[in-house]
């Protein structure tokens, strides 16, 4: 465990030592500030509707984060063939897997951490008060659900050979899966024999990004949701992402390295 | 340095044990003083799918090498000889289309071993984000040291590749000689018992050279063994007791220098360059 924490380790003083996640960062910081500085419409539904703004800017930043660093983890490791040191030394091809997802969806967790701060920080001071419990509800499931897409980016890494294609490839799935995954089983009732099995089956099969989505919960004042269906929801996502860590490993076990 | 020399040999046997097998021990094999045997190719051969098509590439052809506990090996050939193939192999990171590899007596396929291994790849780009300091550290969590051995090593490394000036500083800025030196470094960490590097004098200045052989020779006066390949012949002449070379994958020639420079009566560079078909005035 020690060895997975290490690789993590390296990964995340990456993510700081980086330009772009600052720039990101920024970027998202000042678009915050911005609109909690907007005062002249004291209308509530301004309010919110800026709010919802924040938040999916919040949702993009965090998935570009997760995506791009997890999808240039190995790939990076094969092409300054820092991969050979590594695997010289005790360390199997699973730890490497397994300190890559660790490493990334930590420094995930970090970038999401300090988004939500940020967008918790302004938001209480325009509206002086803050639903704490739906806040963090919304804050661990949009963490439980990165775990799913650094797993996918992961397992993407190990199948296609660039980088730029596995991201560009992850972002589609992941937000036609955002977009589309909930409506999904309508659609199959819509179309003929064949192809309503195969909709269905999708429908069952993919992981359902969406329902991770909580942002209305901190829009609308809606009650909390309960816990055992957060527990349920991190159960359900920690199954998913297993099973992609498991892919990229029996990927990764076989794989020959060389230059 | 003899109670170091027993302990790796007492090391060796106990991994060897734990594994059910031992390397088959070559008592014929003339002057090695230790007979143990460290690192064996037998009958390897390794083909790489051609890039363009069907075709394959056979990189090494039915490889036979034995490396004896505290020899320092010199793994020789031209450009393309297959030389990095074969370390491949020994790292596991290829696998052989036929034939096996053995570290301490244990197949290469078996991850373990690795705890005694240091390896110097060819041409690598340590984390560029990184210090050689934190370099350092990281792969020595790897190894399980603890952190205060682990700051006693890594001071005593950075002086011994003379980075101690630039310890702080992020890899990224070093020059070409420098990362190679962090190279070296990091392939000592772990204190191993057997040294894999590839070609560790490429990109050094003849002082690093000198430095570099000096190590060489420290290591195997401490009892350990080294097996490297390099293209510097006259430094593999001073500090090699056995050489191999290759050439287009098939072992050409495996014997001790000395015996090598006196059956030929000409120096390596000369037999290197006879042995892979070069015409030079030589007597064979
Ligand atoms: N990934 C690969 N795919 C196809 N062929 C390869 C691959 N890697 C190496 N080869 C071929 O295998 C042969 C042996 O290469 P190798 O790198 O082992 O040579 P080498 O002895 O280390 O040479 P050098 O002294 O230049 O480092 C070469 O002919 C090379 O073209
Ligand atoms: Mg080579």
């Amino acid at each position: 465990m020690n060895t997975v924490w290490a690789l993590a380790g390296v990964v995340i003083k990456e993510l700081y030592r980086r330009k772009d996640f600052y720039v990101l960062f920024v970027l998202t910081a000042v678009m915050t500030l911005l609109m909690g500085s907007i005062t002249f419409f004291n209308d509530p539904r301004i309010a919110s509707y800026l709010k919802d703004i924040c938040l999916l800017l919040i949702w993009i930043s965090a998935l570009v984060i997760a995506i791009t660093t997890t999808a240039r983890q190995i790939p990076a490791e094969r092409e300054n063939r820092t991969i050979f040191p590594l695997l010289a030394k005790p360390v199997t091809r699973g730890q490497v897997v397994a300190g890559k997802f660790l490493g990334c969806w930590l420094a995930s967790g970090i970038a999401l951490g300090v988004f939500y701060l940020f967008f918790g920080v302004v938001s209480a001071s325009r509206e002086h008060d803050l639903a704490v419990i739906q806040y963090l509800q919304a804050l661990w499931l949009h963490w439980v659900m990165l775990a799913i897409v650094v797993g996918l980016a992961l397992l993407g890494s190990l199948v296609f050979a660039a980088p730029s294609s596995n991201a560009t490839i992850c972002f589609i799935v992941v937000l036609g899966i955002l977009l589309l995954g909930r409506h999904l089983n309508q659609v199959a009732l819509q179309q003929p024999e064949p192809l309503r099995t195969v909709v269905y089956s999708i429908y069952f099969l993919i992981p359902h990004l969406e329902w991770y989505d909580i942002r209305d919960l901190l829009l609308y004042d809606h009650p909390g949701l309960r816990w055992t269906d957060c527990l349920l929801a991190t159960l359900y996502a920690g199954v998913y992402t297993a099973m992609l860590l498991l892919g990229a490993w029996l990927l990764f076990r076989r794989k020959p390295l060389h230059a | 340095m003899w109670q170091r020399l027993c302990l790796c040999q007492v090391k060796g046997f106990v991994l060897a044990g734990r594994w059910q097998y031992a390397a088959p021990q070559n008592n014929t094999e003339s002057g090695s003083k230790n007979m143990e045997v460290i690192l064996e190719t037998r009958d390897l051969r390794v083909e790489y799918r051609a890039q363009n098509g069907q075709g394959k590439k056979v990189a090494v052809k039915g490889l036979n090498l034995k490396v004896h506990a505290g020899e320092v090996f010199g793994f020789l050939g031209p450009n393309g000889a297959g030389k990095t193939t074969t370390m491949n192999v020994l790292l596991g990171f290829v696998h052989a289309t036929a034939g096996d590899a053995y570290l301490f007596g244990v197949s290469v396929r078996e991850p373990i071993a690795r705890q005694r291994i240091g390896y110097l790849p060819e041409l690598t780009y340590y984390y560029k984000f990184l210090t050689a300091e934190e370099l350092l550290r990281f792969y020595a969590r790897l190894f399980g040291i603890p952190r205060a051995e682990a700051d006693r090593r890594i001071d005593q490394l950075l002086r011994l590749v003379e980075l101690e000036a630039a310890r702080k500083r992020p890899i990224k800025t070093y020059s070409k000689g420098m990362q190679q030196r962090v190279g070296l470094a990091q392939a000592l960490i772990n204190d191993p018992d057997l040294l894999i590097l590839d070609e560790p004098t490429s990109g050094l200045d003849p002082l690093g050279r000198m430095k570099v052989r000096e190590i060489i020779q420290r290591l195997k006066n401490e009892g350990k063994t080294v097996f490297f390949s390099s293209h510097e012949l006259g430094e593999v002449e001073t500090v090699c007791d056995r050489v191999a070379i290759i050439n287009q994958g098939e072992l050409k020639v495996e014997d001790r220098v000395s015996a090598l420079v006196e059956k030929h009566q000409a120096n390596l560079e000369q037999i290197f360059l006879s042995l892979i078909g070069y015409q030079a005035e030589v007597t064979a």
